[in-house]
């Protein structure tokens, strides 16, 4: 089936491997939805989130490409299991003296943070769902968006579950 | 053992000393500025340095030495062109899963970045080509980088892995020394273990089989699985159809052994693959060349697929039951647990459909006195008693090769499959002259393909190689050529070749030299290079607008192929000529 999938993949933070990862998806001819890299618990193993459209056959396939790169450590795919996503926005927002407590109103209802206020617009940060983020994004956009910008997602499975791994199992080489 | 040895040398000293652990004696390369330190201390140790004439050759032969000995090959270059100028020998490796390790020199560190003279962001450049690439830049990681390298090359699905070492890394001390300890790749998968119930699956499959085949891969000859191979042919009854680069794999001349298959397979190999009731894939990847198009192919057959690399299953053909491992390990699981069987109707339905074939077959013509490329294939393999090992070029003579050379051996064939690349036979050979130094070798060639490495002539004179070289000389770009004839009107754009005269050419590099123009002076010419030491060039000034058949045209289904006309009178035989 295509949808929307959710990779994680645990990679060595070393030189050149977000090039790798990116390289790969360039060259088999996916299409990034979003990509966001940071660190983890552990030290020297860097997380990346990976959203893209993909059928089950092509996502059995990219998790196989990932692993084939030597950098990477571990491949999740989330998208049909029990997890947590978050998106961040900044949003800078139109807000004249007579919009801006309606602006405020609104932002207090998707539990955004006002974070600036300028004399003629406000900036707002919202964490939450990509369908949450969209929702407060929707509902602003009459009052004119002056800039935004999301950080891509964040996932991470729910519960005590660890990460599952179905391509290949490792034996010691 | 008196008190402790200073263990203190260059990095340009530690490259030589890993390749020695790792049993390299030979190298191939061409030094320039960033690699000069590298080349100052090769004297030091006793490595082979074999001086190419363009660095596509130094991949080359890196690449021909792998494949012709299934140990690492190993390039050397300077940084920027010498660098840039490996990049096709390195797609040539990565196509076809050559294990070869590149060396090249990179500027110092201080001045990455900076656009200094020669400096080209190779690791950047090759990072789609190679399995892995590594940039040095701490003298301290270079001994386990290069460890490293050799063993992701080699192990898992082979493939090229390139080694970009700083100018100030090869200068700079080091007290590292190999402590024996295995790579630490944490994320390095290259062994699966096999599944009890997909075994079980497959072996049910294989036993209720009517019409079963083998498609036999790179991957047999890769992971040296022919033996196996045969004993699980010989018990259950099963017929095997060959890719390009699985040749020899299974010897040909055995009575289930179809031949090739695909575009220029024979037509009894691609019947049998549309009516098989059950595909038994064997380290090979389906590729399109292979298939032909995709919602036709094998319609009634199940497929299993063995393979190494998991991202090959279900890239091109579902896979029933696929089965990720090293093909030899999965044959010796299921060899003892297939039936034993024979498949007397199914065998024999192909044995029909082959028989009207092989009269049409063009070494059955009439002897008009016009010399084929087939003859010369067909010939050089009874003259050799199949026993050559072949290094084949592109185009339409390596068809014919692959059609009328009999290949009962693994590894008697070296040929770019996957990247098609021309000119890689000749520096291939002499890549594989050093790893079979008993064996025959014979370069196979066309006349376009020749003169894009010709300049390798002069390595054999230097190096003192002796390897034959057979150009198929057709004055065209034969399989444009071909192509321009059936599909463009017969529009010959940019395909009629103008050549220099070859034998001149060979003797202008000290190296002897034969025209044949007939048949008959086909077998004296390859005596005569048999007996001569150094390399020889033969000239074959073969027909000119011979095609190749039969032929399935790209995208069309794998039945669906042009046959050679019907010729007349056609001679009522299938016994060789
Ligand atoms: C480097 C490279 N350039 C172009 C091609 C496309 N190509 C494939 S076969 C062929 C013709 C080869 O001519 P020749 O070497 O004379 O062999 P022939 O087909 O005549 O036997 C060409 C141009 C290729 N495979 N490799
Ligand atoms: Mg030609």
């Amino acid at each position: 089936m295509r949808q929307l999938r959710t990779f994680v993949a645990h990679v060595e933070d070393r030189p050149g491997v977000l090039n790798r990862v990116v390289s790969l998806f360039r060259r088999r001819g996916y299409n990034i939805e979003s990509l966001t890299v940071g660190r983890t618990e552990r030290e020297g193993v860097s997380r990346l989130t990976v959203v893209m459209e993909a059928d089950d056959d092509a996502a059995r396939r990219i998790e196989a490409n990932l692993y084939k790169l030597v950098n990477v450590l571990l491949v999740d795919d989330l998208t049909n299991a029990p997890n947590v996503t978050r998106d961040l926005a900044l949003v800078k927002v139109k807000a004249t003296p007579e919009s801006r407590p309606h602006v405020l109103q609104l932002a207090e209802v998707f539990r955004a943070r006002t974070v600036d206020v300028g004399s003629e617009t406000v900036t707002l940060e919202i964490t939450g769902t990509t369908d949450k983020i969209d929702g407060l994004v929707d509902v602003l956009r009459p009052y004119g968006i002056v800039e935004m910008v999301r950080t891509g997602l964040i996932a991470m499975r729910r519960g005590n579950s660890e990460v599952v791994r179905e391509v290949g199992e490792v034996v010691a080489a | 053992m008196t008190g402790p040895r200073s263990t203190r040398r260059s990095g340009a000293q530690l490259i030589w000393e890993v390749l020695l652990s790792e049993g390299v004696d030979v190298v191939f390369g061409y030094p320039g500025g960033a690699i000069m330190p590298a080349y100052d201390t090769i004297l030091q140790y006793p490595i082979r340095h074999v001086l190419v004439r363009h660095e596509q050759g130094a991949a080359h032969m890196a690449d021909g030495y792998a494949r012709a000995s299934g140990k690492v090959g190993v390039a050397v270059a300077t940084s920027g062109p010498g660098a840039t100028n490996l990049v096709t020998g390195i797609a040539t490796a990565m196509l076809d899963s050559s294990p070869i390790v590149c060396i090249t020199g990179q500027v110092s560190s201080k001045f990455i970045g900076t656009d200094a003279f020669q400096e080209v962001d190779i690791t950047g450049v090759t990072l789609p080509i190679t399995k892995h690439n590594y940039l040095v830049t701490d003298v301290d990681e270079l001994g386990p980088t290069l460890k490293e390298a050799f063993y992701v090359a080699r192990s898992g699905r082979p493939g090229p892995v390139l080694v970009d070492i700083t100018k100030d890394v090869q200068q700079a001390m080091t007290e590292w020394v190999d402590d024996g300890s295995p790579v630490r790749l944490p994320g390095y998968r290259p062994r699966h273990a096999l599944h009890e119930d997909t075994l079980q699956r497959a072996i049910e499959l294989i036993d209720a089989a009517e019409r079963p085949l083998i498609l036999a891969g790179h991957g047999i000859v890769r992971a040296e699985a022919s033996a196996e191979l045969r004993a699980f042919v010989e018990k259950t009854g099963i017929p095997v159809g060959s890719t390009l680069l699985g040749l020899g794999g299974f010897p040909a001349t055995h009575p289930l052994s179809l031949g090739m298959m695909g575009m220029h397979g024979e037509a009894w190999v691609n019947h049998a693959v549309q009516e098989a009731d059950l595909l038994i894939a064997l380290g090979m990847r389906f590729d399109d060349r292979v298939t032909g198009r995709l919602d036709t192919y094998a319609p009634g057959a199940k497929k299993i697929h063995v393979e190494i690399d998991p991202s090959e299953i279900n890239k091109n053909v579902k896979a029933d039951v696929p089965i990720v491992g090293d093909v030899r390990e999965v044959l010796r699981a299921l060899l003892p647990r297939v039936q034993k069987r024979t498949r007397g109707p199914w065998v024999a339905r192909i044995e029909e459909s082959k028989g009207h074939s092989a009269v049409r077959d063009i070494k059955h013509l009439p002897h008009d006195g016009r010399l084929f490329a087939a003859h010369v294939m067909h010939d050089l393999w009874r003259l050799t008693e199949g026993k050559a090992l072949i290094v084949s070029d592109v185009g339409q003579h390596q068809m014919w090769e692959a059609q009328y050379y009999k290949h009962d051996h693994p590894r008697g064939l070296v040929t770019s499959g996957g990247l098609g690349t021309m000119g890689f036979s000749l520096p291939a050979a002499i890549g594989a002259a050093f790893a079979r130094k008993d064996d025959e070798i014979w370069v196979v060639v066309g006349d376009g393909g020749f003169q894009m490495t010709a300049c390798e002539l002069a390595t054999c004179a230097q190096e003192g190689i002796k390897v034959n070289v057979a150009i198929i000389d057709n004055g065209y770009l034969g399989m444009v050529r071909q192509w321009q004839e059936f599909f463009y009107d017969g529009r010959y754009s940019a395909t009629p070749l103008k050549s220099p005269d070859f034998v001149k050419l060979a003797e202008a590099h000290g190296l002897a030299a034969r025209r044949v123009e007939t048949r008959e002076q086909i077998a004296d010419a390859v005596a005569w290079a048999r007996n001569t030491p150094g390399t020889c060039v033969i000239d074959f000034r073969v027909e000119q607008e011979d095609a190749v058949y039969p032929m399935v045209p790209a995208g069309a289904a794998l039945h669906d192929m042009i046959r050679r006309p019907a010729h007349s009178p056609i001679v009522e035989t299938s016994e060789d000529p």
